[in-house]
């Protein structure tokens, strides 16, 4: 019993630690928003820090994707007004499409 | 049962609004378009015996103004193939059978399709079949016939059928894509039969390029053409742009069906291939299905149209 609650409180400790840490880390973190309009993303280039979460939001009456070239994120389909984000940890240039759309090309350049 | 041969005729006929049907006349296609109404009944009746019907683009879960009611006319264009003198052997689904590849849309557009009285159906994807992040609920559901692949062929009554899939990896802004495998399993497939076999090809997205700016077309369908010149009668149905287009080009025809959800507008008017609303009594004129049918003694094409309304 004893045992058990040591244990517990070192849990919740390290909780605790997570939570502040994880709090500070949404603090240090951008937010970014890229729209899908008219068949087109836009910004068509979007540049964000290592860390942003991108959130993509169709206006379109027309369901599109968020599909990366390399497979790192797949959106799903979007139905109007629905949107998907992504946080993006590592520096680099991410090409992505609509699959639905092929000829809608965009990309996240992370800093 | 009229004595039929390859040399005899295969008839398509073309439901404008409900559908078309197609006729091969001693290799040639005719097709006449159906649309719902009533009165046009009669031209469907005298095509003779139905082969196959088309049906594209349900886009079962779309509800927007172009036609909030999808489920509806689908269920029309059910009664309207089941309302034929002679029921077709089967029916082919050319995709965009859901709208947003969700499980719910699958379930209803299958429960819908049950309702056929032909319950032989062969289907191929449209991109908005696979647009589900693991691109798995559309194979789950229909993948048995080509072993996941989305390609695979069969015959029926002398004629070849080869149903193809080009909606997956797409290269950026690019059309749609057969790739290299399926084209040998293609050539393979197509090694087996003799020039006189009558063919039918049908995919989602157009074998020939209609519209590029607005991926129109398939990038390398080129090469599967040419596999398919040396054949004496090749028939092409695709799906994808919502509205009926045809080429003859030497002995291939190609052919795309309507839907039976919404209209799209015509190649390059406004920003994007997206649904078109028009106003409600007019929309039933615009939906429709395909159907293919074996006539006798048929030597040339025929076209009328009947709709939804």
């Amino acid at each position: 019993m004893t045992f058990g609650f040591a244990q517990f409180a070192r849990g919740a400790t390290t909780v605790a630690a997570l939570l502040i840490a994880s709090q500070l880390q949404v603090h240090a973190q951008q937010s970014s928003v890229v729209s899908i309009k008219n068949f087109d993303f836009a910004p068509m280039t979007l540049t964000v820090k290592a860390g942003t979460a991108v959130t993509w939001k169709n206006f379109d009456g027309e369901p599109h994707t968020v599909t990366s070239l390399d497979g790192l994120f797949r959106s799903g389909a979007l139905d109007t007004d629905e949107t998907y984000t992504f946080r993006f940890d590592r520096q680099g240039i991410y090409k992505y499409v609509c699959s639905i759309h092929p000829r809608m090309t965009a990309m996240i350049i992370v800093k | 049962m009229p004595d039929i041969s390859r040399r005899n005729t295969l008839a398509c006929m073309a439901f404008g609004g409900a559908g078309t049907l197609f006729a091969l006349s001693g290799g040639v296609l005719s097709s006449i378009d159906l649309v719902f109404a009533a009165d046009n009944r009669d031209a469907a009746a005298r095509l003779g015996t139905p082969f196959f019907v088309q049906i594209s683009d349900t886009h079962i879960g779309f509800a927007k103004d172009a036609n909030p009611d999808v489920k509806g006319s689908l269920a029309k264009s059910v009664e309207l193939i089941n309302g034929l003198p002679m029921q077709p052997d089967f029916i082919i689904h050319t995709g965009d059978i859901s709208h947003l590849s969700r499980p719910a849309e699958f379930d209803t557009a299958q429960q819908l399709l049950s309702g056929l009285k032909s319950s032989e159906l062969h289907t191929v994807p449209g991109e908005h079949d696979v647009a589900d992040a693991n691109q798995s609920e559309y194979f789950q559901r229909f993948g048995g016939a080509s072993n996941n692949r989305g390609y695979y062929s069969f015959d029926h009554r002398g004629v070849h059928l080869i149903a193809l899939i080009n909606v997956m990896n797409f290269k950026p802004a690019g059309l749609g894509i057969l790739g290299e495998e399926q084209l040998k399993w293609l050539e393979d497939d197509l090694s087996a039969h003799s020039s006189s076999t009558p063919i039918v090809v049908f995919a989602h997205m157009p074998l020939w390029s209609i519209y590029e700016p607005w991926g129109w077309g398939t990038g390398d369908a080129d090469r599967g053409m040419a596999l398919l010149r040396r054949f004496g009668s090749v028939t092409v149905l695709n799906g994808h742009i919502h509205q009926i287009v045809r080429k003859i080009e030497g002995n291939i025809t190609f052919h795309t069906a309507r839907s039976t959800a919404y209209p799209q507008p015509a190649p390059g008017i406004g920003p994007g291939p997206g649904p078109l609303t028009v106003p409600s009594a007019q929309l039933a004129s615009m939906l429709g299905i395909t159907s293919v049918s074996i006539m006798r003694d048929q030597t040339a094409a025929k076209l009328s149209d009947v709709t939804l309304i």
